[in-house]
């Protein structure tokens, strides 16, 4: 499925198709946190509600300081929010103590990281396998699905090198290709091209936005890089910890670019 | 959506366990370089350790074999010795006195010097004494030199050969290390050169029987028969007044069903001039024993120590390099025991093979020495050192084992700016 189609999909299940509305993989609802610094009472993340359907990729921008990298970590289950909550497939995070957050992470979510993304001493195979062994699935089709996602990924003659015989490009492909492999409810990307040149930047995103439009999954992507915006159906815009606006046409670059750093 | 794990805390440990296992194998593997070195650095530590622990263990034994073997329960020093067998001297009247006192079975005098067993191929073999030494050109080996009761307690048993046949024989039992360095054997006649007045004198003993290690004051030992021990030991006047037989101290042997702390109270009630002590604390009291021993304990004990300190500094280094792995782990749903036991089997693995390394290097170069080399490898004392050094990895390791469990996923990915 292509951004527009996953668009037109939604536009169509807002508009009260004759299918039942799907459950949100992502529903965030009236989220806040807040610091203090010594009398201070600081707002990383102010009141901030959305929701992210099965399929649908959302790319989280905002200049620094906005508030982006704690509402990613909230959503992924890493920081207490002091208000609101965020349910995955229609679990509220906020109810699972430690333990079961962790077990949580593991099953519900998928993540890419700016960096450090894969265990330097397990080859490429390994890193993407190590999803499925935390999670006791390591069985002969899941093994087969690994293949598959590598070969889709443009990896499958690397199967047996270790991260550091990859490029960074195929290095943040390999570490997508881990954070769908357990068919999680939501995949979390915080900066993926970061580290790379704009060409790689632009295939490494289209491949993730590609994925995870055909595997279903709830996309964010907190990223820095408008030009990347074109890969994902809808941005959240944030500014000093508040949802200044949610994109729907992520095409309009120009109309982001004004509030971009 | 792929089937959920069952609920169940058993199975999730199992699975921990063996995804733990097989991480740590895969990066000790394909970092084998670095986990060697610090293998390397354990052996290294085990050989020292295990060198310390047998030279411990031999300095120890060649001070206080002799005296531990006594096949008595008690040793009778003069009471103004201060526990010191070179200050302690009796006669024979002192012999009948303990033999009076109630619970004494048995008690054997003896005495203690040193002499010099000369080359066998260089000793004259004509049973006699010679006279005294012209030239300057001495070889031979210093050993101490025993007196001892035939038949009485301290009179060794033998291995090789047969005990004396009198009290003046001109006869000795070679213990196993002085047999070893002169390479004398039963039958062999030696000869030993003891200092008599201003002269050296040279007298001959006939080798009779081979005893167990008797070492006593870090040497080898010979045993003589106490009238043959006082004619042939160095002293400032060469002639010998057998009517009044001087010795060192007394081993007593108890009775059956005498407790040898009550037979110690009598014989320092009934005997005038006498202190008694267990063999345990005789040998404690031969100088320098103490002090080599707390010596040797003490440099053991900071070797270890500084094993800890560098198999943890390592560990800790390493964890530190990880912090970033170990946040990516804990974000993605690895839980704190796969942490923790990665970790702690990477430690355990590396040390093992380290110590194993060590103790064969050790054996190595143990076999290598020379007997003179006063190393003592017993079972107790290597399984006590190698118990320690299996310790030092884990203890080493608990400052990275905590520093990986309170790794913050949100610090360590930059998530918590």
């Amino acid at each position: 499925m292509t951004a527009a189609g996953a668009r037109a999909a939604r536009d169509e299940a807002a508009a009260g198709s004759a299918a039942p509305p799907e459950t949100p993989a992502l529903e965030v609802h009236d989220l806040t946190k807040t610091y203090r610094l010594g009398e201070q009472t600081i707002t990383a993340v102010g009141g901030v509600t959305f929701t992210v359907a099965p399929g649908e990729f959302v790319a989280l921008v905002g200049p620094s300081g906005s508030g982006k990298t704690s509402l990613l970590a909230m959503l992924a289950g890493l920081l207490r929010p002091t208000e609101g909550t965020v349910r995955i497939a229609g679990q509220p995070v906020a109810d699972l103590n430690d333990r079961a957050l962790t077990r949580f992470r593991r099953r519900m979510i998928g993540f890419t990281f700016q960096s450090n993304n894969l265990l330097p001493y397990l080859t490429v195979l390994e890193n993407v396998l190590l999803m499925l062994s935390l999670n006791g699935r390591t069985t002969p089709a899941a093994r087969t699905w690994a293949l598959e996602l590598l070969e889709q990924l443009g990896l499958g003659d690397r199967l047996d090198n270790l991260p550091s015989q990859l490029s960074g490009g195929q290095q943040q492909r390999v570490s997508i290709a881990r954070a769908l492999i357990h068919r999680p409810a939501v995949v979390l990307a915080d900066e993926p091209t970061a580290s790379l040149d704009t060409e790689r930047a632009h295939q490494v995103v289209e491949t993730f936005a590609s994925l995870i439009h055909e595997e279903r999954r709830a996309g964010i992507m907190v990223t820095h890089d408008l030009r990347m915006v074109r890969y994902v159906d809808r941005v959240v815009q944030m500014r000093d910890g508040m949802l200044e606006r949610i994109v729907d046409d992520p095409t309009d670059v120009a109309k982001l670019a004004e509030g971009a750093p | 959506m792929l089937v959920r794990l069952p609920g169940c805390p058993g199975l999730e440990v199992a699975l921990s366990v063996r995804l733990a296992v097989t991480l740590s194998i895969k990066e000790m593997v394909r970092n084998a370089p670095r986990f060697a070195s610090i293998s390397a650095v354990i052996a290294l530590i085990t050989v020292l350790i295990l060198f310390l622990a047998g030279l411990g263990e031999g300095l120890a034994l060649g001070n206080r074999q002799f005296l531990e073997r006594i096949d008595g329960d008690l040793l009778v020093y003069q009471e103004t010795a201060d526990l010191q067998i070179a200050a302690s001297q009796f006669d024979g009247s002192v012999l009948a006195s303990i033999r009076r006192v109630d619970g004494v079975a048995d008690l054997g005098a003896l005495a203690f010097s040193s002499t010099v067993v000369e080359p066998l191929d260089a000793a004259g073999s004509d049973g006699a004494e010679d006279g005294a030494q012209a030239d300057g050109a001495l070889g031979g080996e210093r050993v101490a030199l025993i007196g001892v009761e035939p038949g009485r307690p301290g009179a060794p048993p033998v291995r090789e050969g047969r005990t004396f046949t009198s009290l003046d024989a001109n006869e000795a039992i070679f213990g196993a290390r002085a047999a070893l360095f002169t390479g004398a054997e039963v039958g062999d006649v030696v000869t030993v050169r003891s200092t008599q007045g201003a002269v050296d004198e040279r007298y001959d003993l006939r080798v009779v029987g081979i005893a167990n290690g008797q070492q006593y004051q870090i040497s080898a030992s010979i045993l003589t028969p106490l009238v043959t021990f006082e004619r042939v030991r160095p002293k400032a006047d060469a002639a010998v007044d057998p009517r009044r037989l001087l010795f060192d101290v007394v081993a007593v042997r108890a009775a059956d069903g005498v407790p040898p702390a009550t037979l110690k109270e009598r014989l320092e009630r009934e005997v005038r001039g006498v202190e008694a002590v267990d063999l345990v604390t005789a040998y404690t009291n031969v100088p320098g024993y103490t002090a080599q021993e707390s010596t040797v304990n003490t440099q053991t004990f900071f070797t270890l120590i500084i094993g800890v300190l560098v198999v943890g500094g390592f560990f800790q280094i390493q964890t530190l390099q990880k912090v970033p792995q170990i946040g990516m782990l804990r974000a993605i749903g690895a839980s704190g025991g796969l942490i923790a036991w990665a970790t702690v089997l990477q430690i355990v693995f590396t040390n093992l093979v380290g110590v194993a390394l060590g103790a064969l290097g050790t054996a190595g170069l143990a076999a290598s020495f020379p007997p003179q080399v006063p190393i003592e490898f017993r079972p107790t004392n290597v399984g006590t050192a190698i118990a320690g050094l299996l310790i030092i990895g884990p203890a080493g390791g608990l400052v990275a084992l905590r520093a990986a469990l309170r790794v913050e996923p949100l610090t360590a990915l930059g998530l918590g700016k």
